[in-house]
């Protein structure tokens, strides 16, 4: 048995303090939906939502029935102290993570959206609501901010005009999609989305949760929080697993995935696997034409939370050397309570150059954008 | 081992915390229930502030389902990732020996004690004091 | 080429499913008549197709007999080919798919008195795993009981993805029995399809079941882990079988930093899930899913912190490797020798018995 202190960089460096940095991975909520979201929701949904409420594949109207390990699942500090749910106050935000951690780029990703629902009219509905909430609520208030297309992705149609409906507006810098879906992500149901966001030029990323109503284990349903939260990984392996093994990937070389908040570690493994399986049954799989590892290596991207933390960090990092420094974009999660601090997530002796990747560089890359 | 008075136990009720900075390090202190802890207010983990961590008790279970709550208020759990802290020893619960913060003496004393400290003190009041 | 050292033990091989005509001698009068008159179809998983690639080396392919169905071939290609001391059978047999927990747990008792005289009694460095109705504990614990009465019997086997998680509590029983019998408990690729067999949903290829059996351990290391198996079966040990070992690294740097901030969700967890995988745990060691790199290889089982943890096995006749490789290039000899012979020896207890 061998185990190590957790030997983490004390300070940050000299020239990770000048890095602004990218975080792929940023959380916001309305402080109140009559306020925020009930001004682009039509009338008789704003009625729906009070009469019957949202709905998605789960027990439980308002939560989950795997209950957060602390409130909202977000950090006890980020509750804004002029009320309100964490991230739904921009100033503190401000405050709090986007000027002491100099995030000069960051991601929106709205979870509390339509999707999943199992009224897929008021999907629909409530995600056209959601994403023009993070226009005028947030990215024109804060350039440094940018927006998700969010869909209501088990209705293909439906996604596809949201999609072409958003796709003009410069701040959406992403299509977004939750990782639970009803089927396996690969499956042609969901090809028009993956069209149209190729078209749009636009990656397609992939959030941790969702409501698919498949049990989140092959032996059903687990008992805990900490299970579901493991589970992330699994999943995200499930779904890239088919986009390859579908030939999503083939059909569409442009499209870029970006797989967003199950950690990374995971990743050589399963390309290890899915090459061998892919050369054993080549046959089988007509539609994937390259080696998996091929396809990952170019057309996929990670976000880093949650980060494994191994006791020894070198071990991380040789793992990142196999995944490969162009392939991983940095986030933070905030501000939820498995945030990743960025001036204490890299050892001190990773050099600049691979730093300038994780943090900034592969981000901006992806999106296709500059720092504001 | 200097001596370091933070409040009259008056400004500092049970119940209450609050954090100084001494010597260059913020460290935050709790009464519960009038017993005062100190602990370094940074998670050795990523650097979370403990002093907004929750307090909570001390779970624990002899076999599964067998569930035990004590010493309510003296466990802190920080406020990003729920690591643990013992608020009298600063020992994380999941790994005492290898992760730990700071734990800071922090008691009351009565004024004449502290007469020969700079801060200035009213004879009718005890103190808090932190030792660092 | 890794070689093998003397008294090597192969933890993983499989003899094919029996039909059902020739399961009959060995059914109880009724199971033998329903059998009949009910026109029963081969238990044969679709997890196994006889003629997908993987189900069959094509140097172990014998016309169109079913794979790993005759015992001399097994015999022959696996145990004098390797020359191994002993090999543990693991017939994936689909009577635990059976949703009747009464047939199921039937057809188990006759698949393992089929095991015994039809393979162990061939040979004396056969040895099998009890396979057991695994949806019905009581039932299983009984049938536990009954076969491991003959010491060939080694292990119980139950497959990676049944009705419940394989932690919840429901399952004890069978963790009950094999512990006070001195069995271990293996898990091995596979599903009785009570649920899609990936968390989102059912897939479509055999390649996508069969890569997603590696997500399928991960989540059941995490149930074992988490709801207090370990805790509450302190000699209990796990076996992970055809699970693939690469993945196993990244998945505790995940669940051990999920339980240092949700320990109290879970507080009879009173070590760290590191620690207890790498005492409690064991992995046969095809697939191991590493690239063909010997410094990747030296990485990963750095990564993997313990010499303790795998076990030999061919997975005879599935098609994971050619020729004899299969040990993975680049191990240090002693490490192949804890691999091949001491840590199987201390997995399984009847095997330094001797022959019975």
């Amino acid at each position: 048995m061998t185990t190590e202190v957790l030997e983490r960089p004390s300070g940050e460096s000299a020239a990770e303090a000048a890095l602004r940095i990218a975080d792929c991975d940023i959380h916001p909520s309305p402080k109140l939906l009559e306020r925020e979201i009930y001004p682009f929701l039509e009338k008789r949904w704003q009625r729906h939502m009070e009469r019957y409420g949202a709905r998605p594949r789960q027990p439980f109207l308002n939560g989950p029935a795997y209950p957060k390990g602390q409130p909202d699942a977000a950090r006890r500090d980020a509750y804004p102290p002029a009320g309100g749910r964490p991230g739904s106050d921009l100033a503190f935000m401000r405050e709090q993570h986007l000027d002491p951690n100099n995030v000069g780029f960051g991601v929106l990703n709205p979870l509390k959206s339509g999707q999943g629902l199992q009224n897929l009219d008021f999907a629909d509905a409530y995600c056209r609501a959601i994403n023009d909430w993070q226009i005028a609520f947030w990215t024109r208030e804060e350039p440094r901010l940018k927006a998700s297309i969010v869909i209501p992705y088990e209705d293909a149609a439906a996604s596809v005009r949201e999609i072409e409906r958003c796709a003009g507006e410069e701040d959406y810098v992403q299509v977004f999609m939750l990782n639970r879906t009803a089927e396996p992500m690969g499956q042609r149901r969901y090809w028009p989305i993956y069209d149209a966001a190729a078209a749009a030029g636009l990656p397609l990323a992939v959030h941790a949760f969702g409501f698919g109503g498949a049990p989140i284990t092959g032996s059903g349903w687990p008992s805990y929080y900490i299970e579901d939260m493991t589970g992330h990984a699994q999943s995200s392996q499930a779904v890239l697993t088919s986009m390859i093994f579908e030939g999503v990937f083939d059909r569409l070389p442009g499209l870029r995935m970006v797989l967003i908040e199950s950690g990374f570690a995971w990743l050589p493994a399963l390309c290890w696997r899915l090459d061998r399986v892919w050369m054993r049954m080549r046959d089988e799989l007509h539609r994937c034409t390259r080696r998996p590892s091929e396809i990952v290596r170019e057309q996929v991207f990670l976000t880093t939370q949650p980060m494994e933390e191994p006791g020894r960090p070198r071990q991380l990092v040789e793992c990142i050397d196999w995944i490969g420094w162009d392939r991983l974009l940095f986030a933070t999660d905030y501000p939820h309570w498995d945030f990743d601090q960025p001036d204490r997530v890299l050892p001190s002796w990773v050099d600049v150059e691979k730093r300038r990747a994780f943090f900034t560089d592969n981000a901006l890359r992806v999106y296709g954008r500059q720092m504001p | 081992m200097s001596r370091h008075v933070v409040a009259p136990v008056s400004e500092f009720p049970p119940g209450t915390r609050r954090c100084v900075v001494l010597e260059g390090r913020r460290i935050a202190l709790f009464n519960v229930g009038g017993r005062y802890f100190g602990l370094l207010d940074r998670c050795p983990h990523q650097g979370g502030p403990l002093s907004e961590g929750v307090l909570t008790g001390l779970v624990e279970a002899g076999a599964p389902g067998d569930y035990s709550f004590s010493r309510p208020g003296e466990i802190l759990r920080c406020p990003w990732h729920g690591w643990e802290f013992d608020l009298a020893t600063g020992e994380s619960r999941f790994d005492p020996r290898r992760h730990r913060t700071r734990a800071f003496r922090v008691s009351a004393k009565p004024a004449e004690e502290l007469r020969a400290e700079t801060v200035p003190v009213r004879v009718e009041e005890d103190y808090v004091v932190v030792e660092t | 080429m890794t070689a093998l050292p003397p008294g090597a033990i192969d933890c993983d091989l499989h003899p094919a499913p029996p039909s059902v005509s020739a399961l009959l001698p060995y059914l109880e009068p009724h199971w033998a008549d329903a059998a009949g008159h009910r026109g029963l179809h081969e238990l044969e998983t679709i997890a196994w197709p006889p003629n997908a690639p993987l189900s069959c080396r094509p140097d172990w392919r014998d016309g169109a007999a079913r794979p790993g169905s005759d015992p001399a071939r097994l015999i022959g290609d696996a145990v004098d080919g390797f020359g191994t001391r002993y090999a543990i059978l693991n017939c994936l047999y689909g009577a635990p798919m059976l949703y009747s927990e009464d047939m199921a747990a039937g057809f188990a008792r006759a698949l393992n008195d089929w095991l015994r005289a039809e393979w162990l009694d061939r040979d004396p460095r056969l040895r099998a795993s009890i396979l057991v109705p695994s949806h019905a504990p009581e039932l299983a614990a009984e049938e536990i009981e009954r076969a491991a009465a003959d010491r060939r019997f080694v292990q119980v086997l139950l497959p990676v993805m049944g009705e419940t998680p394989p932690g919840r509590r429901v399952n004890w029983p069978i963790y009950a029995a094999a512990e006070r019998l001195g069995l271990p408990v293996a898990f091995h690729a596979g599903s009785a399809y009570r649920h899609p067999p990936t968390p989102v949903g059912w897939p479509s290829y055999l390649a996508e079941d069969y890569a997603a059996q590696a997500t399928a351990f991960q989540a059941a290391l995490t149930s074992l882990i988490a709801e207090g198996v370990f805790q509450n079966f302190p000699e209990l040990t796990v076996v992970f079988a055809e699970s693939g070992v690469a993945w196993l690294p990244a998945h505790l740097w995940r669940l051990t930093k999920y339980w240092r901030g949700l320990r109290m969700e879970i507080p009879w967890v009173d070590r760290s899930p590191e620690e207890i995988v790498r005492e409690r745990v064991r992995f046969t060691i095809q697939p191991f899913d590493a690239p063909e790199e010997p410094d990747a290889v030296a990485r990963l089982l750095d990564h993997l912190g313990s010499d303790d943890m795998l076990l030999f096995a061919t997975d005879y006749p599935h098609w994971q490797f050619d020729g004899m490789g299969a040990l993975p290039e680049g191990l240090p000899e002693t490490l192949v020798q804890r691999i091949a012979v001491d840590n199987p020896l201390r997995t399984y207890p009847r095997l330094g018995e001797g022959e019975p």
